[in-house]
């Protein structure tokens, strides 16, 4: 067999930490500008979260947009967005705000549609309808779900580590998922379950990559002790470059293959985790490593 | 490695692969396999096969206020008996209430009403009495009402002859229905949407006909064919529908469909008595508060059945006699959420899910492979390993895969490869730093363990907190995560090692397949 290819060169030397306070100040800015983001113009909310339909039609033939819109108007379910998905144009998805009759309301705008374009639909490919009670409920328990993700491991990482490992993991955490909320209302993404689901992903992931990086600085602690924190977490930060390089390299791969070949369906869910793992990988080595050396102000010589 | 470890690791690859082979495997082909050997094979997500999901809340207060109701009648059929006098007498959604006339009697009126039901709470202050359910009783009511809804549903969706369908209580008060295949709900959210409580009542004559209030012990209900006509019937019914006991669409000697039913023993004995006694007046169907129809008695009816004729098509005569067969709902349901996924977008994301994950994996392990030659080539074998293992758990706790759950999939694979990353890692370095081959495989393993260990649990503990609130797409994923992590450990922990042992005691190397390059 063949020798083996290293892509990037080894034993490398790279100073990251020379930059950690540019990198500190770039992440701060852009934490403050994701949360301000997320007010205005705020996320995104989808179904899920906010009630209402969506529906994605296959006709018979391609229509016309504009004199569907004209159609839509006249059925009065309120403002409806449209939009062709696919490749012959005749794939469309209708997204139609929660009616003013609750759950009833969003029932009759099914029928509505379904009666109105009985003769030149040839397929509902997808008819989404969730009641404003749902999506409160939903809110509240993805919410949960996130808290106590993020507790859970903090708790794990206290018990693994000390304090300062784990709120510096934390605070790399909290900056990758800020700023895909931040990546998701800038772009005005459709933030929904699946959203959810990624960001919390985005979060084990953002630990996986911290841990690592962790593990062998403790581990170079005890190995040098007479070099300095900066110094430690220098050589420790070069000593995983490759296997951080390696792992983001083929999760991204993975995505991206997601991302071409998924489908429509669970495409934000992959835009949401490529973003949120360039973020993960770049937090590890300029977040959560100078966070840490911010904490553990004890030199050593 | 000891012995028993070896035969361990190929016996749990032996049984991931039996357990796998079915989801493979061509259906007739399966057929003919022993019977010991596993059949069950993965379930497919509605999002992946097509089908309805309905999201049902049962109007459990209705059923609250009707238990009041009914009570209602009891208080006053028991204190006539007993000759209590009272006053005020009324229901509300949450209890009911009553005045004594008489103080002195307030303790056997107190004594009667705990007879009627034990689960009644009774607190009274100057001779007013107000009941309400304990919440030991209100609990059984609220379970005893979801047990029958589901029931109901169960009974009305056979009927419709649905293939497969999944019916479950969700919390407190909700129901959740799925129905795979069908991609047009409509008709049996209509047949849902009725509570289809029937009860046949006497026409009130004497009220005036335009009166908008009704007389005592009267109610005015609308006509089903023209809801602004009205009719006052009496409250009380002769018979109700779970005195059904079939009931069938038929055509009358115009050709008209009508519904044609018959009673039980108790029910054909009161409809004869009652049609005796009132030759020549009318009587009211009464189905969900609106007059079907009110013929009038021509001659006794003894027979036991008769038929309703209200100027049905076909469908809606078949409908009501679907409804009346299976029974009437305890309590209206509300659709709060529904999902349904037509079949070609179905069979799309199954084919873009494929796609996808052998894309994604053709391209990690051609990534793997250069990085690692050899090596990478046992820690791809034990990636495609891995897939099995998760298909294999999947259909052994009968597991649903969803889009989100292919996508779950496709991402163990980065972990996977990221536990082989840490430990091959580890391997050179401990090689480089002049260890011989073989210690600095042990090494290696032994060194990255503790990453490989606090990698997989902080992934494991998030897929966890996401499969407990997780709800529907989510949750999907959640469990082929939970299932990936584990068994990514497996395979990328013990089945690599197990294939560098095979591979180091067959070749001996000198040398491991690691040079310094700078």
């Amino acid at each position: 067999m063949f020798e083996p290819i290293r892509l990037i060169p080894d034993n490398p030397n790279i100073n990251f930490l020379k930059l950690r306070w540019v990198a500190i100040m770039i992440s701060s800015i852009l934490v403050l500008i994701s949360i301000i983001l997320c007010f205005t113009p705020g996320l995104n909310f989808g179904i899920d979260f906010k009630g209402g339909l969506v529906i994605e039609a296959k006709f018979e033939t391609a229509p016309d947009v504009a004199e569907l819109r004209t159609e839509l108007n006249a059925l009065n379910l309120g403002q409806i967005t449209l939009q062709q998905v696919g490749a012959d144009a005749s794939d469309v998805m209708f997204h139609i705000p929660q009616q003013p009759g609750g759950d009833a309301g969003n029932q009759t705008a099914i029928a509505a549609i379904r009666t109105h374009f009985t003769d030149r639909v040839s397929e509902y490919r997808r008819i989404e309808a969730v009641g404003p009670q749902v999506g409160g409920e939903l809110i509240k328990t993805s919410l949960y779900a996130v808290l106590l993700s993020i507790g859970g491991t903090l708790a794990y990482l206290w018990f693994r580590f000390d304090r300062g490992f784990s709120i510096a993991a934390i605070t790399a955490l909290i900056h990758d998922v800020v700023l895909t909320l931040g990546f998701f209302a800038i772009f005005h993404l459709d933030f929904d379950l699946s959203t959810v689901a990624a960001v919390l992903l985005i979060s084990g992931y953002s630990l996986n990559d911290t841990v690592v990086v962790f593990d062998r600085i403790r581990e170079d602690m005890r190995k040098y002790k007479s070099k300095s924190f900066v110094e430690i977490a220098h050589i420790a930060l070069n000593e995983t470059l490759f296997r951080t390089m390696m792992t983001s390299g083929t999760t991204l791969l993975v995505l991206l293959s997601l991302f071409v070949f998924g489908g429509e369906v669970i495409r934000n869910f992959t835009i949401a985790l490529i973003f949120g793992i360039l973020v993960g990988t770049y937090s590890s080595i300029f977040v959560a490593t100078p966070v840490w050396l911010l904490l553990e102000k004890r030199e050593k010589k | 490695m000891p012995r028993w470890k070896i035969w361990l690791i190929l016996a749990i690859t032996l049984l991931g692969a039996i357990y796998a082979a079915p989801n493979l495997l061509p259906n007739n082909f399966l057929q003919q396999l022993p019977s010991w050997w596993p059949h069950q094979t993965v379930n497919l997500g509605l999002d992946l096969q097509g089908g309805a999901q309905l999201l049902m809340k049962v109007e459990v207060e209705k059923a609250l206020g009707d238990y009041y109701e009914g009570m209602t009648d009891s208080v006053r059929r028991e204190f006539r008996q007993a000759n209590i006098g009272y006053r005020d007498l009324s229901s509300r959604a949450d209890g009911l209430s009553l005045t004594v006339r008489d103080t002195a009697r307030i303790n056997d009126a107190k004594a009667k009403l705990h007879k009627l039901d034990s689960n009644l709470d009774i607190t009274e202050s100057d001779g007013k009495i107000t009941l309400k359910l304990s919440d030991v009783g209100l609990k059984a009511r609220r379970d005893q009402a979801m047990d029958q809804s589901i029931e109901i549903v169960r009974r009305r969706i056979d009927e419709t002859g649905t293939k497969e369908p999944v019916i479950a209580r969700q919390g407190t008060n909700r129901i959740i229905l799925q129905l795979p295949g069908v991609d047009n709900p409509e008709r049996i959210k209509q047949i849902l949407g009725k509570t289809a409580k029937l009860s046949f009542h006497m026409v009130d004559l004497e009220a005036a006909p335009d009166s908008l209030v009704a007389p005592p012990g009267d109610q005015r209900l609308p006509m089903q064919e023209d809801p602004t006509k009205f009719l006052a019937v009496k409250q009380s019914s002769l018979i109700t529908g779970d005195m059904l006991r079939d009931a069938r669409t038929s055509f009358d000697q115009n050709g008209q469909p009508v519904v044609s039913f018959e009673f039980d023993a108790v029910g054909a004995r009161r409809f004869a008595d009652v049609t005796t006694q009132n030759v020549g007046k009318p009587f009211a169907i009464v189905l969900d508060d609106k007059i079907i129809s009110a013929p009038v008695i021509r001659e006794p009816i003894t027979g036991g059945a008769g038929q309703i004729s209200g100027h049905f098509d076909t469908q809606g005569a078949n409908d009501l006699s679907l409804l009346l067969r299976a029974g009437a709902l305890p309590a209206p349901l509300t659709i709060i959420e529904e999902r349904t996924v037509g079949p070609t977008l179905g069979a799309d994301s199954i084919l873009a899910g494929r796609n996808a994950s052998l894309i994604g994996m053709g391209l990690v392990s051609v990534l793997v492979i250069v990085s690692y030659a050899l090596w990478g080539l046992f820690a791809v074998a034990a990636l495609f390993a891995n897939m099995i293992f998760i298909f294999a758990v999947m259909s052994l706790f009968q597991a649903t895969l969803t889009l989100p759950g292919i996508a779950g999939m496709v991402l163990t694979i980065g972990m996977a490869v990221d536990a082989n990353v840490l430990i091959f890692e580890r391997i050179r370095e401990e090689y480089l730093n002049g260890r011989t081959p073989l210690a600095a495989i042990d090494a290696g393993y032994a060194r990255a363990m503790s990453a490989v260990v606090d990698t997989n649990l902080t992934a494991f503990i998030s897929a966890l907190a996401l499969m407990s609130f997780g709800v529907g797409p989510v949750r999907g994923f959640a469990v082929t995560l939970v299932i990936g992590v584990i068994t990514s450990l497996f395979s990328a922990v013990w089945l690599t090692r197990l294939m560098l042992m095979a591979w180091f005691s067959a070749t001996r190397p000198k040398q491991l397949p690691f040079t310094k390059t700078s």
